[in-house]
């Protein structure tokens, strides 16, 4: 605020400058702290809301527990579960799962699309192949993958890579084919080598794109992971989920959809932060 | 440079995956796998020619797609609907948009075993689900393209005393139409992989996931690969089919 009242100043002008002022104040006073509260406390409305009815139709015995067991009920368990251990337990093997795929996954998917991206000749031998394969949904792979390689460990590393390979593998390349061709004459008037082409040029130019193949790559990750520890796990979020259900535990179902939801989310939300400050670095060095 | 690529291009595509079929066959034929992981080709075509013939393969890709078709049109119509509601009514949007964006952060698959509670095992239970994987990304696309609907068209609206049928019908839909699209899209390559979801987790019935499971469970190597290549070619299918729509419905903006 400070800077912008005092660059206004040093212009000559007064009238855009009071202007100016006028419009920067109203601004100001939309976001003072008690509207802000307000607003956010908007969005609380609806759930809390939810949360009540969800409250009244149990207390009342509208339904069933097995079909929608009370809120509170739900809280006891996962207090229980987070003092016991167990939540903790379940979400971590799950996090570990895709941390591992997610990361050779994304890096084959990387290499994959530079190397798709930088030689038309092998983009015309490799990229209908991949693309067939890549057709086939995730869900498909996994009773496949079951009988090449059972049930344990590999076979949720292989398709958590799998379906983080696709949306990296293809970003990537696009981010490379789209490079601007002024950047890569800039490139060859000063004689740059391939290497300090793909270093100075292509890669950070391709940047933004690659890093939206990330994020599609660590939900799509997410998603299957889910699937895979629905269809073959004895841990796991997924596991707690089929477990749950198994046994008509309504409570533990619905805490595990809940940290499934939370995790997904900060994943999300940390790559966004992320990509909004790689786009300002890329625009800044644009500039 | 460009003439005499083309040809050059088909052949080299075609490489890899004659090379991959020879290996294949190879590696089959002289035994140098089992041939429980890896079947000889004739072995996974004469099953696919059984299934059709014998065990009514068209039918129970038939059954698979009308419950894709169904809960797709279900989950199209609520969403986009539900995301004009959002979209125009202001007080609706503040109070239930975070909401939805929180819920959405639940991965599709997630939702199955309270489902399975709530529906059953049987076909509503698939359809339902199927229409939440369509309903989702057809909301988002629709409230989105709506809200980015440009200030002057919403005035001319109003210049014209359109009332909210006519500002909906006229103005916010038309605008919001290559968003939409982008969501019928997404939400069709959604749809079906809830639909294989469904077949997958909730109870065995005719279709093309159940048939990919029942393959698993007999170690028929064979079968699992013709459920898989139609999974793949269906999927490929709604994808082509979904981009030639989207053309086609934008084709006026040009």
């Amino acid at each position: 605020m400070i800077l912008l009242t005092e660059r206004l100043t040093e212009r000559p002008g007064m009238a855009i400058d009071i202007e100016f002022e006028g419009q920067a104040r109203r601004r100001n006073w939309s976001q003072h702290p008690a509207i802000r509260w307000v607003r956010r406390g908007e969005a609380f409305l609806f759930p809390v809301g939810l949360i009540a009815l969800w409250w009244i139709a149990s207390a009342r015995g509208w339904l069933p527990e097995q079909i929608l067991p009370a809120p509170a009920y739900v809280v006891a368990t996962g207090r229980d579960m987070i003092s016991t251990g167990e939540l903790f337990y379940h979400a971590g093997v799950s996090l570990r799962r895709v941390v591992f795929g997610f990361a050779i996954g994304a890096s084959l998917g990387m290499v994959l699309g530079i190397a798709i991206g930088l030689s038309r000749r092998f983009e015309d031998y490799v990229k209908p192949v991949f693309l067939a394969f890549a057709q086939i949904p995730t869900l498909g792979w996994i009773p496949l993958l079951m009988l090449l390689v059972g049930i344990e460990e590999t076979l949720k590393i292989i398709i958590i890579a799998k379906s983080a390979l696709v949306p990296v593998t293809l970003n990537t390349f696009s981010g490379i084919r789209s490079v601007p061709a002024k950047y890569l004459e800039v490139g060859r008037a000063l004689r740059f080598s391939r290497w300090q082409t793909l270093r100075l040029i292509i890669l950070p130019s391709a940047v933004p794109s690659i890093f939206t193949g990330i994020r599609y790559g660590l939900t799509h990750a997410w998603t299957s992971l889910v699937g895979v520890e629905l269809l073959a796990s004895s841990e796991g979020l997924g596991y707690l989920l089929v477990w749950g259900r198994q046994m008509f535990w309504l409570d533990t179902v619905i805490i595990a959809m809940v940290v499934i939801g939370i995790i997904g989310f900060a994943m999300d939300r940390g790559l966004e932060a992320s990509e909004v400050l790689i786009r300002r670095w890329k625009r800044q060095a644009e500039d | 440079m460009e003439e005499t690529s083309n040809f050059v291009r088909i052949r080299r595509g075609l490489t890899l995956p004659l090379l991959l079929l020879v290996a294949w066959e190879a590696s089959s034929r002289f035994g140098l796998v089992d041939i429980r992981f890896l079947p000889p080709i004739e072995d996974v075509i004469l099953t696919a020619k059984q299934e059709i013939i014998d065990n009514g393969l068209v039918g129970q890709l038939g059954s698979s797609l009308l419950r894709n078709i169904a809960g797709f049109l279900i989950g199209a119509v609520l969403g986009i609907g539900f995301g004009t509601l959002l979209a125009v009514v202001n007080i609706a949007d503040r109070l239930i948009m975070p909401t939805f964006n929180g819920i959405k952060q639940i991965s599709l698959l997630a939702w199955i075993p309270l489902i399975s509670v709530w529906f059953g095992f049987a076909e509503q239970a698939k359809i339902v689900f199927v229409a939440l994987a369509a309903f989702i990304p057809i909301a988002l696309n629709t409230h989105d393209g709506i809200k980015d609907a440009p200030r002057e068209l919403v005035e001319v609206g109003r210049a014209l005393c359109f009332n909210s049928w006519q500002r909906i019908s006229r103005i916010y839909l038309p605008v919001a139409l290559p968003s939409i699209a982008t969501g019928i899209h997404l939400g069709l390559i959604y749809s079906w992989l809830a639909t294989v979801g469904a077949e997958y987790f909730l109870a065995v019935g005719p279709g093309i996931g159940g048939l990919v499971i029942a393959g698993r469970e007999r170690f028929d190597m064979a079968l699992v690969m013709v459920g898989v290549i139609i999974l793949g070619i269906v999927g490929f299918a709604f994808n082509r089919l979904a981009g030639a729509a989207e053309r086609r419905l934008l084709r006026w903006r040009e």
